[in-house]
């Protein structure tokens, strides 16, 4: 029923008594506010997570070579572990689960890269063709390095795209060469890297070309891999299988930490999603407490609202008001104030936390603090009906009370 | 309040015939108020009968006394009773917000009313910018545009000099002239006086 009267009174009633209609309207305002920042921030802790971790797959473990810290078989600690391309062959070849294998072996020394007159300082990475998986490179030209080129010792690279850009501008990359110290080496492909890698300036070689042409023989710095499961027991098993094999062939004690480092990415995303998951909660608890104080701050000031118009309605009841219309003016301005304030309040938290994704740039662990609009919503009905009920009770007693009585009220 | 009773009025008998000016009489504390309250509907009374119109009033509903006050009765206290934050028009106005009618037209009547009491041009005033004798003729203006079958007024005068007393005492005549009930609760001889009958109150009972 929409009675145009009925509002009209309301409204002069609020626009009248601005003190009290600005407190209610505020703590609803705040509660709503506060809680909406709170949840973008959650969320952005989240997405930056998300991302910290989307550049890579994330069930991958990384396999790094130290030195040995404890004596073993009558060695002396201290010794230097070096992998070799055995090491990739026998880890793939022996222990189950193991899907991808690659290494990322750096390339010592002055490096000169150029195409034509273009040259620049880009990193190379002497890999195996399963990088891809591991890295989630996304082709855009041509093909990654394969196991043919990995046989042949082939001559081959596949540049990132800013790579690309940076040597061959606009011109067709695919197929032409480009010169490290001079050496020909011919583009295959032109790829993109996901997540927080975008616009690394890298080139991949077949780690055999890498090794013959650079003189590194058959070394490896490290080697990583995807794996077929995401279990936290079962990558778990994996590395430790790894470790035995690693400590057999290099013949350092199981027990040794300093020797292998290894990295699971399932356990220390487990890490992580579980900080998540408390700071999360946290949140929560804030952000329920916030409508908690914003439902008292309403119940309160509806409570001292109703308490300093006893006399108003003791006078309004001798002109002829019914205790109804006494509760539904009490209410429904209730329901306008804290509506009102409840969407202002939603406006300038998403307003805020769209501000914010749009100038700040994304930082670690920090990325679109944005908010689920629903929830946002349902927080702003929740905290309107309990500013509603919190106005109903009192004005129902009050309009219960004899005008006698209302009246006398000083 | 709790069990403890209080017999305020013990045992009144009296009829009031429509059209009546009528003056109720008494000392301070000698039940008045609480008789003009009982017969306005803003208080209950524990045994007898009151007939308002020839209607039983007794242990209404709420919203039933509110429909009797808003129909048949218009009141006048010492203190005015104005709303503080509507201005005169919107006082004078308000009883007939809730008879249903439009805020256009019960403006309208309410700057009639207002003008009758030579009160025009201080429609768009607040009560805290009126004198005394401004507000009473306001809260008159309020009790007279339901147009009412009694005014009851309570110690209308309490509050106001002697001058203006008198002016507002022959509004009530007025009033009474044009047909209205009209009943005055004061202690002051000379109010009860301009008044047609006194009913004299002693300790809840009427002399005489
Ligand atoms: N709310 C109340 N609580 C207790 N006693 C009251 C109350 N209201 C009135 N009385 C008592 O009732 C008696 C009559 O009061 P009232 O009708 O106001 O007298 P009057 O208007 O003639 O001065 C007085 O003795 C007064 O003390
Ligand atoms: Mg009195």
């Amino acid at each position: 029923m929409f009675d145009l009267d009925k509002w009209e009174e309301i409204f002069s009633s609020i626009g009248k008594n601005k003190l009290r209609t600005f407190l209610t309207a505020f703590s609803v305002f705040w509660g709503i506010f506060m809680l909406i920042i709170l949840l973008g921030a959650g969320n952005g802790l989240e997405n930056g997570l998300k991302n910290e971790f989307s550049n890579d797959a994330i069930n991958t473990i990384w396999v790094y070579s130290g030195a040995t810290t404890m004596p073993h078989n009558g060695m002396k600690p201290g010794r230097h572990v070096q992998f070799t391309n055995a090491d990739i062959e026998e880890i793939k070849r022996t222990v189950p689960g193991v899907v991808h294998i690659s290494t990322q072996t750096n390339i010592y020394g002055e490096k000169q890269i150029n195409y034509k007159n273009n040259q620049g300082a880009f990193e190379i990475r002497a890999s195996y063709p399963g990088h891809r998986h591991i890295e989630k490179l996304e082709i855009l030209e041509g093909r990654f390095i394969n196991d043919a080129d990995i046989m042949a010792f082939r001559k081959v690279t596949a540049l990132s795209k800013s790579v690309k850009a940076a040597l061959f501008k606009e011109e067709d990359a695919i197929g032409k060469y480009i010169r490290i110290n001079n050496i020909p080496v011919k583009v295959v492909g032109i790829f993109d890297d996901s997540g927080g890698e975008k616009g690394r300036q890298q080139l991949y070689l077949p780690i055999t070309t890498a090794q013959k042409v650079f003189s590194m023989q058959n070394r490896i710095d490290n080697f990583m891999m995807t794996i077929n499961t995401t279990s936290l027991e079962e990558s778990n098993a994996i590395v430790e299988k790894i470790r035995a094999k690693v400590a057999e062939r290099h013949n350092f004690a199981i027990e040794d930490q300093g020797a292998v480092f290894i990295s699971n990415k399932i356990k220390e995303l487990k890490k992580y999603t579980n900080i998540f998951d408390g700071v999360n909660i946290f949140i929560w608890i804030i952000g329920i407490g916030t409508i908690i104080a914003g439902i008292v701050g309403v119940s309160n000031i509806m409570t001292i609202v109703v308490k300093e118009r006893t006399k108003e309605i003791g006078i309004r009841k001798a002109l002829g008001a019914t205790p109804f219309s006494v509760v539904s003016l009490i209410v429904q301005e209730a329901i306008i104030i804290t509506s009102v304030a409840g969407y202002f309040g939603l406006v300038a938290g998403v307003g805020l936390l769209e501000a914010v994704a749009k100038n700040v740039p994304p930082a670690p662990f920090f990325d679109r603090p944005e908010v689920d609009i629903m929830i946002a919503v349902y927080a702003t009905i929740l905290l309107v009906v309990a500013g509603t009920l919190a106005g109903i009770f009192p004005a129902m007693k009050a309009a219960q009370i004899k005008p006698v009585v209302a009246l006398r009220d000083e | 309040m709790g069990d403890n009773k209080l017999h305020v009025l013990k045992g009144i008998d009296a009829h009031i015939r429509e059209g009546e000016l009528v003056s109720i009489m008494g000392s301070s504390g000698s039940g008045k108020s609480t008789l003009l309250n009982i017969l306005g509907i803003l208080d209950n009374y524990d045994s007898g009968e009151y007939l308002l119109n020839n209607t039983l009033v007794k242990d209404l509903s709420e919203t039933k006394a509110a429909h009797y006050r808003n129909q048949f009765i218009g009141f006048v206290f010492q203190s005015f009773n104005l709303v503080s934050f509507k201005n005169a028009m919107e006082n004078v106005a308000l009883p007939l917000y809730y008879k249903g009618i439009s805020r256009k037209k019960r403006n309208l009547m309410a700057l009639e009313y207002l003008d009758k009491m030579g009160l025009r041009n201080w429609a768009e005033h607040m009560p805290n910018e009126l004198s005394g004798g401004q507000k009473q003729r306001v809260a008159i203006a309020r009790a007279l545009i339901t147009q009412p079958k009694v005014i009851l007024a309570d110690e209308p005068t309490g509050a106001l000099d002697s001058v203006t007393s008198l002016e507002v005492m022959n509004i009530l005549k007025d009033v009474n002239r044009q047909g209205i009930t009209v009943i005055i609760v004061t202690h002051e001889k000379d109010i009860s006086e301009m008044t047609q009958r006194v009913i004299r109150l002693r300790d809840g009972v009427i002399e005489n």
